[in-house]
């Protein structure tokens, strides 16, 4: 006897509509591979490449609460606006984040990423520049490789100083597809 | 002191315990009603889970919680009927501790008694395994203890 996908959605809807789900996740087909998106009740908590559940449930749990499921409804508007960004109809995007438990300068950081407009590039060290701190460069890259939103916090447009695209946590290929798709390269 | 046991992300829990709970409901009830049973079980594991304070007996957990909201179902649609012997035919893990002491309870007073002392759990989370409020789950588990207190000493 097995539960039948749908008494399993039923299940998953009631507790999304009830608002008893800390962190609701699913994943979300994209021209650079299935991304896992979570949602907590205060916004998108994050976008992770290569969904791999045995690993990524124990993540989330440490970021929202033991209260993680799997649960389409709670990330319908990231999935939308991903989609429509993919398909070159959206350019920013309008989204609430859960960036709890992060530390005052990740948070400046990301709050200077969320800036660098659509289609344009810059630099690890002008992000620094930008939060105050112009030799800290290596944090600022450090903080976009532990980005756990990424596509919407748009660490694809910093590059190295040379205009090398220098890392990217979910590989070099996804980077380039990204700032490709909007006409940065 | 033992480190306690982590308590796994909802969705693995779910993942593991669903099939056997959907078993155990569909033994009680028919088809439509172990479906809404199954649903309810879930959600009453899932009011709760944010306030556990280890991982350790989950599954009898959830199974205790299959096992009240089956009677519950029962009770309403057969509202006279003595529905204490469908209540101990799974002898789910839950009971097995404190069996003898708690033998003669009725099946909601038994499972407070049980979630209470074998298994630490608050008046809250009893309460979501019965679909109660703290303060009946206070209740219950005070009446079996009473209870249980007269048969010892008489």
């Amino acid at each position: 006897m097995t539960v039948t996908p749908d008494l399993d959605r039923r299940f998953r809807e009631a507790a999304a509509t009830l608002g008893l789900v800390d962190i609701g996740f699913d994943i979300v087909e994209s021209p650079i591979g299935e991304l896992l998106v979570a949602a907590s009740d205060q916004g998108v908590a994050s976008i992770w490449f290569d969904p791999d559940p045995a690993d990524d449930l124990d993540r989330l749990a440490r970021i929202g609460g033991p209260r993680v499921l799997r649960s389409p409804r709670n990330v319908e508007h990231a999935r939308r606006q991903l989609d429509e960004y993919f398909a070159k109809k959206r350019r920013s995007f309008d989204l609430q984040l859960d960036l709890r438990a992060m530390p005052p300068f990740t948070l400046e950081v990301l709050g200077e990423l969320a800036r660098v407009p659509y289609g344009e590039t810059t630099t690890y060290g002008a992000l620094a520049q930008r939060v105050g701190h112009p030799h800290a460069a290596r944090a600022v890259g450090t903080v976009m490789n532990r980005n756990r939103i990424p596509i919407v916090l748009p660490c694809h447009r910093v590059v190295g100083a040379s205009g090398n695209l220098t890392g990217y946590a979910g590989g070099l290929d996804r980077k380039e597809t990204l700032l490709e798709l909007e006409g940065a390269r | 002191m033992m480190e306690a046991v982590t308590i796994p992300p909802f969705e693995r829990f779910y993942d593991e315990h669903r099939t056997e709970v959907l078993r155990l409901l569909r033994r009680r009830l028919d088809v439509d009603r172990a479906d809404d049973a199954f649903q309810e079980t879930f959600l009453r594991a899932l009011r709760a889970y944010g306030r556990l304070e280890h991982g350790e007996h989950l599954r009898a957990w959830v199974l205790t919680i299959a096992q009240n909201v089956a009677l519950d179902m029962l009770r309403r649609a057969r509202p006279t009927e003595e529905l204490v012997e469908a209540a101990s035919t799974d002898s789910p893990p839950a009971y097995t501790e404190l069996a003898d002491l708690t033998d003669g309870l009725g099946p909601k007073e038994r499972a407070a008694v049980v979630l209470r002392y074998g298994y630490d759990l608050s008046y809250d989370q009893i309460a979501s395994v019965l679909g109660s409020s703290p303060d009946a789950a206070r209740q219950a588990t005070s009446t079996g203890v009473r209870r249980i207190r007269r048969r010892i000493t008489s």
